[in-house]
C-alpha cells in the first residue's frame, strides 16, 4: 500500500512537471515567433556557397529520379570549373531521404543545422517536401525550385521563401484535359493517379474538360507496386484513354500491367512520368525481374505526354546541345535522359538566380532575384515568378513517343493559370545559352 | 536453457534478499534517481553539442522507448511482434490529429492520449495475439504493420492520404522562446517523457507483474498452476508494449511535425526488432544500446560512404549492409546482445579480481 501511494505521488508530481512544460496548447501558434533573419548569408564565404537538396536516391521513387541530382551536379561542376558564380564555387550537398517524409525532415534539418546551407534547391517530392516548408520558412532558408508540381509551393504570403519549378499539376491537367477533349472526342476516359497532391491537383485541371467523358477514377499508393487491380478496373469500365499521373516507376508498371491483361488504351502521361529513355530502361528492368522480356519501344510507341523542357532528342535545340556538351564532359557514363536534363536545367536556373542576386549575397537578395521575373532560359514556357506568384513553369507542350522512342511535338507550348482561365498558345522569345552567358564575369 | 539459468539468478537474490533489501533504497527511488541522473546527463550533453546532434539525441530518445517496449514484450514475455511500427503509427497520428483539430490541448495531454489510443489498439491486438504462437504470431503482427498505414488511403481527407499530415507543434514556453533553441527544448521534452515512461516500465518489470510476465515466458503450464492468468498476462504485456510504441510515435510526430504513412513501413518494425536483439533481449539498458545503434550506425555508415566517394548504388545500400554485418557479429560474439556482452565482461572481471584476492 505504501508503495502504491508513493508511486501515485510521484506520478502526480511528474505529470505536474509535464503540465508546466507544456501549458500552452500544442497546436496554437506561438505569440512571439522568432523573426527569420533574411539578410543572413549563412553558408556563403568569399569563394564558395553551400547549397543542399533532399532526393530519393533509394526507395520507391528512386528509379528515374535518383538521376536528377547527377545532372545537377554536372552543371555545378561545369560552373565551378568556369570560375563559379560571382567568384563563388557552388558546394552541392545531396542527402538521400528515400522518399520517406520522416527522413526528409531529418536530412533537411541536418542540411540547415549541421551543413549550414545557404539555400535548399530542388527538394524532391510532394509528401516529402511539404513536411519541411514550414520549417524552412520559419528559419528563413530560401527553398527554391521544388521538384514537384503541387500547388502548395506557390503561396508567397505564407511561404515567402518557397518557389516552385516544374509546371504545376493543375495547369498540366488543364492542358492535358483540353487536348484529350479536342483530339479524343467522345472516347471514354479513365484516370490513374497517385493518391496525393499529384492526383488531387491534376484532377482539378482534368475535370474542367473531361467530366462527361470520364468513366473510372483509380489511384495508387507508391508503397504498393501491384497496379493490376486498378488497370483491370479501368479495362472493365471500358476506358479507351488512360490519363496516367504517375511517377516513372508507376507509368512503367501500369504499361506492363495493361499489357499483361491484354488492355491497349491510349496512355496520356504527365511530365513527371513521361520521359521515354527513363521509361524504356524501367520497362526492361521490371520485365526482366518478373522473368519476361519486352520490347519497350513497342510498348511506348504512341504514348502521349506533356513537357515544358526541351526533349533530349531535339539535338538541334541550342540548350539541348549546350547541356549535352556538359553531359559528355562530366557524366559521360550516365545516359542522357530528360530526367537528367531536368536536374541540369534546375541547377542552371538556380545559378542564374544566384548570379542575379549579386556579389554581396544574402538570402533576401536571392529571393528578390527569384521574384524579379528576370529568369529566362532553357524552358519552353516561361516561369510565373513575381511578387505575387511563386509558381514555376506556367505551361506545357504535348508530345507523342515515336516507334523508335524519339518524340514528336503534337501541340506547341501553351500557357495557362492555376484556376479556370483560358489556355493560350505561348510564343514568347527564348534566350540562347550564348545570350544568357552565365559564366561570364 | 540459458534463459532459465538467468531466471534463477534473478530469483535467488530476491528470495535471500529481505535482510539486504532493508538497507538498500526501494526500487522506485533507485529508478527515479537513475532517471534524474539520465535527464541531467542529457541536458548537459545538449548544452555542449550543436542543434543537429540534439536532434539525433532526441531521435535516440523516442526509439529507446519503442525498443524498450518491444524488449518487454519479446524479452520478458516471450511474444514476438513484427508490427510495432503500427503502434508508432497510431501514436503519431493521434498527436497529429489532436494538434490539428484540438489545438488548445497541451502537448502532455496529446502524448497521454496517444499512449491511450495505442494502448487500446495493443489490447485488441494482444487479445488476438495471446492465442497465437511463433510464426503465426509473427505473421499476425506483420499484417498489422502492413495493413494499418493503408488506413490513410481509405480516409484521405481525414488522414491526408500518402501525403500524411503536417503541422507545427508549439511547445516552447513563451518565456523561453529565443533563450533555448527549439531543437534543444524538444530534446529535453522527448527525454523527460521517455525517462518517466522508463521509470514506470522498470518498476513494472521489477514488480509482481514483471515476475508473472517472466513466469509465462518460461513455462505457461507451471505459471498457470501458480495461479497466473496466462491470457490476461499476455494481453497486458502487449498493451504495455503498445503504449511504449505509441508514445514513441507521438514523440516522433512532436519532434518532426509530421505523420505520414511512408514513415511507418515494415522496415521500421523490423529494424525495431533488430535493435532489441542487437541491444540485448530483456533489458532496458539493452534497449538503449539498440536505439543508439539504430540511429548512429546508419549516420556513421552514411558519412563513411560519403568520405569514400562510393558510387550511389553502393553508398545507398552500405548502411543496411553495415547494420546487418554488425548484427551478425554481435549475435555471434555476444548471443545476449550488447548488454549481455557487457554483463559477461563484467562477470569475467569480477571473477579475475576474486581469484587475485584468493591467491
Amino acid at each position: 500500500m505504501r508503495k502504491s501511494r508513493s508511486a501515485q505521488l510521484i506520478a502526480g508530481a511528474l505529470a505536474g512537471a509535464l503540465v508546466l512544460a507544456g501549458c500552452s496548447g500544442a497546436g496554437e501558434t506561438s505569440t512571439n515567433p522568432a523573426a527569420p533573419a533574411a539578410d543572413s548569408s549563412t553558408g556563403v564565404t568569399k569563394d564558395s556557397v553551400v547549397i543542399g537538396t533532399h532526393q530519393p536516391l533509394t526507395g520507391p521513387a528512386a528509379p528515374g529520379y535518383s538521376k536528377i541530382s547527377v545532372g545537377a551536379r554536372a552543371v555545378y561542376s561545369y560552373i565551378n570549373d568556369a570560375g563559379g558564380i560571382n567568384g563563388r564555387k557552388i558546394d552541392y550537398k545531396v542527402e538521400d531521404d528515400g522518399y520517406n517524409p520522416t527522413k526528409t525532415v531529418e536530412v533537411v534539418k541536418k542540411l540547415v543545422l549541421q551543413e549550414k546551407v545557404f539555400a535548399i534547391v530542388g527538394g524532391l517530392g510532394t509528401p516529402t517536401h511539404s513536411k519541411v516548408v514550414d520549417y524552412l520558412n520559419t528559419e528563413g532558408v530560401p527553398d527554391l525550385l521544388v521538384s514537384s508540381g503541387a500547388l502548395a509551393w506557390d503561396d508567397p504570403k505564407k511561404s515567402p521563401m518557397t518557389f516552385g519549378y516544374q509546371v504545376d499539376y493543375t495547369r498540366e491537367g488543364k492542358i492535358q484535359g483540353k487536348y484529350i477533349k479536342e483530339n479524343f472526342a467522345g472516347k471514354k476516359v479513365g484516370y490513374f493517379t497517385q493518391n496525393d497532391d499529384v492526383g488531387r491537383d491534376t484532377q482539378k485541371g482534368l475535370d474542367q474538360f473531361l467530366t462527361e467523358q470520364t468513366v473510372s477514377k483509380q489511384g495508387y499508393d507508391s508503397a504498393n507496386t501491384d497496379v493490376t487491380p486498378q488497370l483491370s478496373a479501368l479495362k472493365a469500365a471500358g476506358a479507351e484513354v488512360v490519363v496516367c499521373e504517375c511517377v516513372p516507376a508507376f507509368t512503367a508498371l501500369s504499361i506492363l500491367a495493361a499489357a499483361k491483361i491484354g488492355y491497349k488504351p491510349q496512355f496520356v502521361v504527365s511530365s513527371i512520368g513521361a520521359d521515354p529513355t527513363t521509361l524504356s530502361g524501367l520497362l526492361q528492368d521490371f520485365a526482366k525481374r518478373s522473368g519476361a522480356s519486352v520490347s519497350s519501344a513497342q510498348l511506348l510507341s504512341g504514348l502521349v505526354g506533356t513537357g515544358y523542357l526541351p526533349d533530349v532528342g531535339l539535338i538541334d535545340d541550342p540548350w539541348v546541345k549546350f547541356f549535352k556538351d556538359i553531359h559528355d564532359k562530366y557524366i559521360p557514363a550516365e545516359p542522357l535522359t530528360n530526367t537528367v536534363m531536368y536536374g541540369m536545367v534546375q541547377a542552371y536556373t538556380f545559378s542564374q538566380a544566384l548570379k542575379a542576386a549579386g556579389p554581396d549575397l544574402t538570402r533576401q537578395k536571392l529571393v528578390d532575384a527569384m521574384t524579379s521575373g528576370s529568369l529566362k532560359g532553357p524552358g519552353l514556357t516561361p516561369f510565373g515568378f513575381s511578387k505575387d506568384s511563386h509558381s514555376g513553369y506556367t505551361g506545357a507542350y504535348v508530345f507523342q513517343i515515336n516507334p523508335d522512342t524519339t518524340t514528336k511535338i503534337l501541340q506547341p507550348p501553351a500557357v495557362t493559370d492555376r484556376a479556370t482561365g483560358a489556355i493560350t498558345p505561348y510564343s514568347g522569345e527564348r534566350l540562347t545559352p550564348e545570350q544568357v552567358n552565365l559564366t561570364a564575369k | 536453457m540459458s534463459v532459465r539459468t538467468q531466471i534463477s539468478d534473478d530469483v535467488l537474490p530476491s528470495t535471500a534478499g529481505p535482510v539486504r533489501r532493508k538497507r538498500s533504497l526501494p526500487p522506485l527511488i533507485v529508478h527515479l534517481l537513475w532517471a534524474v541522473l539520465g535527464l541531467a546527463l542529457v541536458i548537459l550533453l545538449t548544452l555542449v553539442t550543436d542543434p543537429f546532434t540534439n536532434l539525433r539525441m532526441a531521435t535516440v530518445g523516442y526509439y529507446l522507448i519503442a525498443v524498450a517496449g518491444l524488449a518487454l514484450l519479446t524479452g520478458f514475455n516471450g511474444q514476438i511482434s513484427l508490427g510495432h511500427g503500427a503502434f508508432m503509427f497510431i501514436g503519431a497520428y493521434t498527436v497529429a490529429l489532436l494538434v490539428i483539430h484540438v489545438p488548445t490541448f497541451p502537448l502532455w495531454l496529446d502524448l497521454v492520449l496517444a499512449a491511450v489510443a495505442s494502448g487500446v489498439a495493443g489490447a485488441l491486438a494482444g487479445a488476438a495475439a495471446a492465442r497465437l504462437k511463433g510464426p503465426y504470431l509473427a505473421g499476425a503482427t506483420l499484417a498489422l504493420a502492413v495493413g494499418l498505414p493503408a488506413l490513410t488511403q481509405r480516409f484521405p481527407d481525414f488522414l491526408g492520404g500518402s501525403n500524411g499530415l503536417n503541422f507545427t507543434v508549439n511547445s516552447t514556453p513563451d518565456g523561453l522562446v529565443g533563450v533555448v533553441p527549439p531543437t534543444r527544448w524538444q530534446t529535453w521534452v522527448v527525454w523527460l517523457t521517455v525517462l518517466i515512461a522508463l521509470v514506470l516500465l522498470a518498476n513494472l518489470i521489477r514488480g509482481r507483474i514483471g515476475r508473472s510476465f517472466r513466469a509465462v515466458r518460461d513455462d505457461e503450464v507451471s505459471a498457470a498452476l501458480a495461479g497466473i492468468h496466462i491470457g490476461r498476462t499476455k494481453i497486458l504485456a502487449f498493451l504495455v508494449s503498445a503504449v511504449c510504441g505509441g508514445l514513441a510515435g507521438g514523440l516522433q510526430a512532436f519532434l518532426l511535425g509530421t505523420a505520414a504513412p511512408g514513415s511507418f513501413t515494415v522496415a521500421l518494425s523490423l529494424s525495431l526488432l533488430a535493435a532489441v536483439v542487437l541491444g540485448g533481449l530483456g533489458s532496458i539498458w539493452g534497449a538503449l544500446w539498440g536505439a543508439i545503434a539504430l540511429v548512429y550506425f546508419q549516420a556513421w555508415s552514411e558519412d563513411f560512404a560519403d568520405v569514400l566517394h562510393l558510387s550511389t548504388n553502393v553508398a545507398n545500400n552500405l548502411p543496411l549492409a553495415v547494420y546487418g554485418v554488425i548484427l551478425i557479429f554481435v549475435i555471434l560474439v555476444f548471443p545476449h546482445g550488447i548488454q549481455g556482452g557487457i554483463q559477461r565482461l563484467r562477470a569475467l572481471r569480477g571473477r579475475s579480481k576474486r581469484s587475485e584476492g584468493e591467491s
